[in-house]
């Protein structure tokens, strides 16, 4: 099933370090358009994974095709950009200077100003990078994955580093280059942003993949408990807490923790109450609680 | 080779940015002029014009000197980038390895050209008008300076090969000022420890002179002495000229940078950013 189309195919990768396998057996796929967060702990082997991808590193087993070229291959880093963790570049060039270099080096020809604008780095183009932020070192990369229209976008911790306005743009960026019909990886810690941002997540553990799924998918496969709160009205608060199982957590709440197929069961239950029940919130499992789970911190 | 083009337009920038080219310009043409004034006496005692003097006291002086300048451009070349963080999105571009070194070296290259251009030539010029200058003095400047060019570019690709080896920039800077006491001061000594010690045997007749050719630094000495019978005379290395071939000198120094290139090509494949 090997599909030329497909920005990034990986099969049954495998990675040693020495003697210590830092990578095992993973597969992933990303589709043209598709944002992928890729998740995990430091040393989790996400960039590990990337630097694979790029052809930086050589892996032990299994494959990677990215649009069908092998990594590293001069068709496949044509259609990759890179974004790398904490990106730096030659303090002596200016803005302008470095993004024209990678620009002639991708054989682009590239609006240097309108690209250097559209991050917002208009106003510092000429300055040198030695006197740049690590902000603005940040957006002047991401000016460098939006050359020559990458069918494979990867981006390591994209968000370090980056005020809350700035993570706004770069979202909106990534964004874009989705629309354009990029595959977009994004590894992070940053689990909040990526959360409503992706399309689909993937965690790593170890080295291994431990999770692959869209947010709901996830959720479902992990079974983990819906938190349902609910507000007594009066002096009811001790009735529901002993009808529903409940635990009460202060004077006039219960929070009741249901599994995803009862939920409906106990929502009619605390209907039923009539006007006891002054207020009903009801939280479904987050992204951080999924991440916990699924990384290992809840398994045994 | 566009790619590589890009390379050297970038690296040159960096170099005139940060005052090297201006460094090494100014470095040669001090050197090169105090010399030519220091070494204007025994003209009368050998019978050649003062440009010719000049040229073989700078001869010793390009030996020390165009290693020196190479290699403190070389060692950063894959290392900075490295410890910087750098190497790794400059490599996810579709430049092959070897022509990114191939594109630095161009660009130190040239630095180091324009440095012993306006260096040498300015002396030349400084002892030509004061002491005159013939035909063959000349060509013996033209030759200095294009073999110390040469020369550079032996120490340029080692610097380079040194910094894909090694752990750091500051480790490649360590090994690079190793190599240049190696090659342009150890050697020398080992080899005159050699001859005393044989005292005119068989190593001394037929051995030495290519174990000395060997080493980029003495083939570049060799090459201008043995081209010029005057400088030969004005420098006192006659002897080990005359026992080789003439080509043994100009291949030594034109294989010492290709050789070196490879090897710093090789070494670079295998950093894994």
């Amino acid at each position: 099933m090997d599909n030329a189309n497909s920005p990034l195919q990986i099969r049954a990768l495998d990675k040693f370090r020495g003697r210590t396998q830092v990578l095992h057996g993973i597969d992933l796929d990303i589709a043209p358009g598709e944002r992928l967060a890729l998740l995990g702990h430091n040393g989790a082997g996400k960039s590990t994974m990337i630097k694979a991808v790029l052809g930086l590193i050589r892996h032990e087993g299994g494959s990677i095709r990215i649009c069908g070229a092998a990594p590293g291959s001069a068709a496949a880093r044509a259609a990759t950009a890179f974004l790398p963790e904490a990106v730096s570049f030659h303090p002596a060039l200016t803005g302008h200077e470095q993004l024209a270099l990678f620009a002639r080096l991708s054989g682009e020809r590239a609006d240097i100003e309108g690209l250097l604008e559209r991050v917002g780095l208009g106003e510092a183009m000429h300055r040198r990078i030695g006197a740049y932020s690590k902000g603005m070192r940040q957006r002047l990369g991401l000016a460098q994955v939006l050359l020559g229209r990458p069918k494979l976008a990867l981006l390591d911790e994209p968000t370090s580093g980056l005020d809350p306005i700035s993570r706004q743009d770069l979202y909106a960026i990534i964004n874009e280059l989705a629309e354009q019909g990029a595959a977009v990886l994004i590894a992070s810690h940053a689990l909040t942003e990526v959360e409503a941002r992706t399309d689909r997540i993937a965690i790593l553990r170890k080295g291994v993949k431990v999770a692959d799924d869209t947010l709901a998918g996830l959720s479902a496969q992990a079974g983990l408990p819906v938190k349902l709160r609910v507000q007594a009205s009066g002096a009811h608060t001790d009735r529901i807490a002993t009808e529903t199982g409940g635990r009460r957590i202060n004077g006039a709440s219960v929070e009741i923790l249901c599994s995803p197929q009862q939920k409906m069961a106990e929502l009619r239950k605390i209907a039923a109450m009539g006007d006891a029940v002054a207020d009903i919130d009801m939280v479904p499992p987050r992204l951080e609680d999924l991440y916990r789970h699924y990384s290992g911190e809840d398994r045994k | 080779m566009r790619r590589a083009f890009a390379i050297a337009r970038a690296e040159m920038l960096i170099l005139r940015r940060n005052r090297w080219l201006f460094m090494a310009t100014l470095i040669m043409l001090a050197f090169a002029l105090a010399l030519s004034f220091a070494g204007s006496a025994p003209t009368g005692t050998l019978g050649v014009d003062m440009l010719t003097v000049s040229v073989a006291s700078m001869t010793t002086l390009s030996v020390y000197l165009a290693p020196l300048l190479a290699l403190m451009m070389g060692f950063d070349a894959v290392a900075g980038d490295r410890d910087r963080g750098s190497l790794a999105l400059l490599l996810a571009y579709p430049a092959g390895r070897a022509e990114i070194l191939l594109g630095k070296l161009m660009a130190h290259l040239a630095a180091l050209a324009v440095a012993m251009c306006i260096g040498f030539g300015a002396a030349g010029a400084v002892a030509a008008w004061f002491g005159g200058a013939g035909t063959e003095s000349l060509m013996a400047l033209g030759r200095l300076v294009l073999t110390s060019i040469l020369l550079g570019a032996v120490f340029l690709v080692l610097g380079y090969a040194l910094s894909a080896l090694s752990s750091g920039a500051t480790a490649a800077a360590g090994l690079s000022a190793g190599v240049w006491l190696v090659f342009v001061v150890l050697y020398d000594l080992g080899l005159l420890g050699a001859v005393v010690m044989d005292s005119g045997g068989v190593f001394t007749q037929k051995i030495f002179p290519w174990v000395m050719v060997a080493n980029p630094a003495d083939a570049f000495r060799l090459w201008n002495v043995a081209a010029s019978e005057s400088v030969a005379l004005s420098s006192g290395m006659a002897g080990a000229a005359s026992a080789l071939p003439g080509w043994a000198a100009p291949l030594s120094l034109l294989l010492w940078p290709a050789l070196g290139f490879l090897l710093a090509c090789a070494a670079f494949r295998r950093v894994e950013p």
